[in-house]
């Protein structure tokens, strides 16, 4: 069992607010690869089972990791589903955790992902794990 | 490994139903999904086969009420039984907080059962989980069978196989029917909060 103090929360939930949601992401989970919700944010019009849709993405991850490897990959370090009104953008945070966006069309892929980036690395700065 | 999330106070634990193909680990979380559907507040989530088989996993979280001001919510997996599938039980795996293996009564799954509890063991092992130190609960599942007249393993010698050395807790039971499906479910959580008991007090 881990976890992490409530100030580390905060601060990550600032920053999934500030700078993902602000900018017109629907929604913003961070998983762990054992598929728990770490953090979720979302515009307020998201009607997403966050807890299944956790489950699915680590499933989703860990088996596109798997594949990585099979051809030779470390790993696949981006995934991006590409949908009519939303897509969706998975980011390996590090070896635990995941950062998941949920977006319309009027987002742009490309200014996503240098936001995600720049998160992925306050992220890691913050994450300080307690195992009990 | 179960997640504390301080803010919103709530515990995030995986328990998983794993064991051989046809063995009754999706009918076991069916069984509960029907019987909590109130405190069950999402449709259970299911990756299939065109054969209504398990091709990755079936997922269930139960909410179980609170401890020491936690919300405890119990995340229910199961792995695919199908031989052929190991990469994927080992991906549903990872962070396993708990264990539920459930065996196939059958005379003729006895071979099936021993391997599947053994590639378990390997399995975990790979995590540097061991067997004896996890939360596990076995169930030997199709008692229901007997009065089909389907031979069946007695308790002793399905027991004896999977569960000789270590002395677990286990029960006969009857997934279709729920005989001993809540019961096998409290006991796996109440080991797996007993593992925990630590950090939360």
């Amino acid at each position: 069992m881990y976890g992490v103090s409530q100030e580390q929360l905060d601060q990550i939930d600032i920053l999934l607010v500030q700078e993902l949601i602000d900018i017109g992401v629907h929604s913003v989970i961070i998983v762990d690869v054992a598929g728990n919700v770490i953090a979720e944010h979302d515009n307020g019009n998201s009607q997403c089972d966050v807890h299944a849709f956790a489950a699915l993405a680590a499933g989703n991850f860990a088996a596109v990791d798997a594949m990585a490897q099979l051809v030779g990959e470390q790993e696949f370090s981006v995934h991006f589903h590409k949908g009519e009104k939303e897509s969706i953008n998975f980011s390996k945070v590090n070896d635990d955790l995941l950062l998941i966006t949920i977006f319309g069309n009027d987002v742009s892929l490309g200014f996503l992902r240098l936001k995600t980036a720049k998160i992925i690395e306050e992220i890691i700065s913050i994450w300080k794990v307690t195992e009990y | 490994m179960g997640f504390v999330n301080v803010k919103k106070m709530e515990v995030l634990v995986k328990l998983v139903y794993y064991g051989p193909g046809r063995g009754g680990k999706t009918t076991n979380l069916d069984y509960i999904n029907q019987k909590y559907k109130e405190r069950i507040k999402t449709d259970m989530v299911s990756i299939k086969t065109h054969g209504d088989r398990t091709l990755f996993f079936d997922f269930l979280p139960v909410d179980i009420g609170k401890i020491k001001g936690f919300d405890i919510k119990i995340q229910l997996y199961t792995v695919p039984g199908q031989v052929k599938y190991n990469a994927t039980r080992k991906l549903v795996l990872k962070g396993v907080d708990g264990l539920v293996f459930v065996a196939d009564m059958q005379e003729e799954m006895r071979e099936k059962n021993i391997s599947s509890f053994k590639q378990m063991q390997e399995n975990l092992a790979e995590m540097n989980k061991d067997i004896t130190k996890i939360p596990l609960v076995l169930q030997y599942n199709k008692a229901d069978l007997r009065e089909e007249g389907i031979p069946l393993l007695d308790f002793d010698t399905i027991d004896a196989d999977l569960n000789g050395e270590l002395k677990l807790p286990a029960f006969e039971g009857s997934a279709i029917t729920g005989y001993n499906v809540v019961k096998t479910l409290k006991k796996a959580i109440s080991l797996t909060m007993l593992s925990f008991k630590k950090e939360l007090l």
